[in-house]
């Protein structure tokens, strides 16, 4: 079953909420191309909302190129999905990097010093994968 | 979506009632399309539940009028009762019938009324043939008046207050079993709710009722297009929020406000700017903050 869910706590739209969870399904290669996606009405049941929401929310993703429908046969992940614009993929790291730039600044650090914690926690990472990838027995294909 | 105007459905023009002194509607118009999961949100008393009893025929229009598919309910009844399926907030159920009874009872008034389908809502919502109504816990019987009103396949649902009175669970079956029929194509779908946050997950058009008048007819996407709510801080503490477009409803004390808004987004952002604030937040609102925001504007 496919990992979504709706917050109504926050205001944004459910239509959008669906868009973002499931880009972000494929960003991360949790859905891969030719996968098949619920249909309309089985995904409406599941989150309990409204089925034109979904169907807003498909033609969305498939405006953007990210998903294809195949009439009477079903909705599939396109075979080079490309999630995320340059512009969007640069706004939602900046939203990152603005909670580290405040939270360093708070805690007194200066930009040079967050710089350099930053190349030394991106060795970090890659020598655990790479560690994690020989515990395997296999090569991380992933740059 | 097509993209032509769907059927009209409903159609209320100037519809104004009073019960002696009290003013219970005024002045409402409205319009509902065919394929639409109508929402109608109000305080109680609010008036949605007269409105809804016009649309059954139960009372007669003092000042405007009222049309479901193009018929005026109160001159011809029939004619549109076979076409509704209606869920009263009481849910006034005979309570001595079994529920099979109920089925068969209900069924006899009904041409159209599909066998199968009540049998399988009756198996899915969980009702034993055997049990009296009486017997039934809230949710139970909230079902079984739900099975009634859809199973003869209708046309226009209405429902008032389907899900008031409802645990968690029994509110989801309600709501599952509305989203279940509104998949169903050329279904179309009217209900009143104080609950704001399942009118906002099924509906796709939202009238607002406050003492009798509607106070926001919009669908959903526009509403939520055209509200945001702001953080503003202010360079000085302020003992009142300065005047800015659009503002709904402000709240707040010295330096940092919180702002409703209605309408042009850059329009208010420079007039902040003008005043000598800087917004700290900007975000959608959700349905309820917005009711909330209106209503005690």
């Amino acid at each position: 079953m496919l990992q979504i869910s709706i917050n109504q706590s926050e205001g944004t739209p459910l239509y959008l909420q669906i868009v973002r969870q499931l880009k972000y399904l494929i960003a991360t290669g949790r859905l891969v191309p030719r996968d098949e996606l619920p249909p309309v009405r089985v995904l409406a049941q599941q989150l309990v909302i409204n089925p034109n929401t979904v169907v807003r929310a498909y033609r969305e993703l498939e405006a953007a190129g990210l998903i294809y429908t195949r009439r009477g046969s079903g909705t599939y992940v396109s075979d080079r999905p490309v999630p995320y614009s340059d512009g969007e993929r640069r706004r939602i790291l900046s939203e990152r990097l603005d909670t580290v730039v405040v939270e360093s600044r708070n805690l007194g650090y200066s930009l040079n010093e967050v710089v350099n914690l930053l190349r030394e926690r991106d060795r970090a990472l890659r020598i655990g994968q790479q560690q994690d990838g020989q515990r395997e027995g296999t090569r991380h294909a992933k740059p | 979506m097509q993209s032509h105007e769907p059927e009209t459905v409903i159609e209320v023009t100037g519809l104004s009632r009073r019960f002696g002194r009290k003013e219970a509607l005024r002045d409402v118009t409205l319009r509902v399309g065919r394929g639409q999961v109508f929402g109608l949100v109000g305080e109680n008393g609010a008036g949605k539940t007269t409105l809804i009893q016009h649309l059954l025929g139960a009372y007669r229009a003092h000042t405007g009028s009222v049309r479901v598919f193009g018929i005026d309910p109160v001159y011809d009844p029939t004619a549109v009762l076979s076409r509704i399926g209606y869920l009263s907030e009481d849910r006034d159920l005979p309570t001595w019938m079994r529920v099979i009874e109920l089925m068969r009872y209900t069924q006899a008034f009904y041409p159209n009324w599909d066998e199968t389908y009540a049998e399988r809502l009756r198996q899915d919502f969980g009702l034993p043939e055997k049990a009296r109504i009486r017997n039934l816990s809230r949710g139970e019987k909230a079902k079984a008046g739900l099975l009634v009103a859809l199973a003869h396949r209708p046309e226009l649902l209405l429902l008032d207050e389907p899900s008031s009175g409802l645990d968690a669970v029994a509110r989801q079956d309600i709501l599952a079993a509305i989203v279940r029929t509104v998949a169903e194509e050329g279904r179309t779908v009217v209900f009143s709710s104080h609950l704001l946050d399942e009118v906002e997950r099924v509906a796709d058009h939202v009238a607002m009722i406050h003492e009798g008048r509607v106070t926001l007819d919009m669908s959903m996407d526009d509403i939520k297009a055209k509200h945001r709510r702001y953080v503003v801080r202010w360079r000085e503490p302020r003992a009142t929020c300065p005047d800015l477009p659009g503002v709904i409803r402000a709240s707040g004390d010295g330096r940092e406000w919180g702002l409703l808004c209605e309408g042009d987004g850059p329009v208010f952002e420079n007039a902040v700017r003008a005043a000598g604030g800087e917004i700290v937040e900007s975000t959608t609102p959700t349905l309820e903050a917005i009711f909330v925001a209106r209503v005690s504007a």
